[in-house]
């Protein structure tokens, strides 16, 4: 929660920046390439993981569909949502549906692709997501099972709520949950950039 | 698009020839490269005058896309559940 904090206090900071005028015009290439720096570095933090990849071998090959489930529902709701946003095109909503809460690497891209508009959408649009999900865990176990944080928690289930899953859906949910944030986080760049592209 | 795959699996690659090793500077920089890049985002936003007019229906639009992504999730999640916990069930155990 404190990260996500610093964060939105960067994203506020900027806007203001921006609205004062205090920085001369920057080059876009300056966040393209820091973009690519990023996405390098994410890709070490998985491949250099290896403990973390021999722990999902003990998973219940049934619950290995979850992430699937997760992906599926979320897009299928956002295109049928994107009918009430008659000026947005479906693969506009769709790309910020993938975001998956995973903020700030949708928000960038999307940025990249489409625009700081849609950008902006999608940085608010998975902030909420996070932010419901660490508040209405506790909701969402009763009514939906133990899968629904982890489903609605997206790519974040590996770091930021996994301690509210762990609390609410159980420690035996741990793995589940790491398992399921790894492959969501993963499949981020990929569809934004693919439904940005189409 | 490519070039984006590229790029984070060419990380990808790196990180597991460097698996021996913590690479404990990695995920700092992450931090501080989203940081810059949410920075910009912002300046971005700023400075595009169309952008913070329209800043109340963005979040409108916002929060209505991510209410649907989450009533999906939801749904899909639960009937996983119930097909699990029925076939668990249902082992005859």
């Amino acid at each position: 929660m404190k990260g996500s904090l610093i964060i939105v206090g960067f994203f506020i900071l900027g806007i203001v920046c921006g609205l004062m005028g205090w920085l001369p015009s920057l080059d876009d290439n300056l966040s393209f390439l820091t973009l690519c720096a990023l996405l390098f570095c994410v890709g070490m933090t998985v491949g250099n993981n290896t403990t973390l990849l021999k722990s999902f071998k003990r998973l219940d090959p049934r619950l290995m569909l979850l992430p699937l489930m997760t992906i599926i529902g979320t897009l299928a709701a956002t295109a049928v949502a994107a009918l009430g946003l008659p000026h947005r095109s479906l693969t506009d909503c769709l790309a910020v549906g993938s975001g998956f809460g995973y903020y700030s690497l949708s928000s960038i891209l999307i940025t990249q692709y489409r625009g700081p508009d849609l950008g902006t959408v999608a940085l608010l649009a998975n902030i909420i997501r996070e932010v419901i999900t660490l508040l209405g865990a506790p909701l969402m176990v009763r009514w939906f099972g133990p899968l629904a944080p982890i489903s609605s928690g997206g790519a974040t289930t590996m770091d930021t709520t996994l301690p509210i899953i762990t609390r609410t859906s159980g420690e035996e949910f741990v793995i589940l949950s790491l398992f399921h944030g790894f492959l969501v986080d993963f499949s981020v760049p990929f569809l934004v950039t693919l439904f940005c592209s189409l | 698009m490519l070039k984006i795959v590229a790029i984070m699996l060419c990380g990808m690659a790196v990180g597991f020839l460097l698996r021996k090793r913590t690479l404990r500077i990695v995920p700092k920089a992450v931090t501080v490269l989203i940081w810059l890049l949410l920075f910009l985002l912002g300046v971005e936003v700023g400075t595009n005058p169309q952008v913070i007019a329209g800043i109340t229906s963005l979040g409108l639009e916002a929060l209505w896309l991510s209410l649907a992504g989450l009533a999906g999730t939801l749904l899909f999640s639960w009937a996983l559940w119930r097909w699990v916990s029925r076939k668990k069930g249902g082992d005859g155990r």
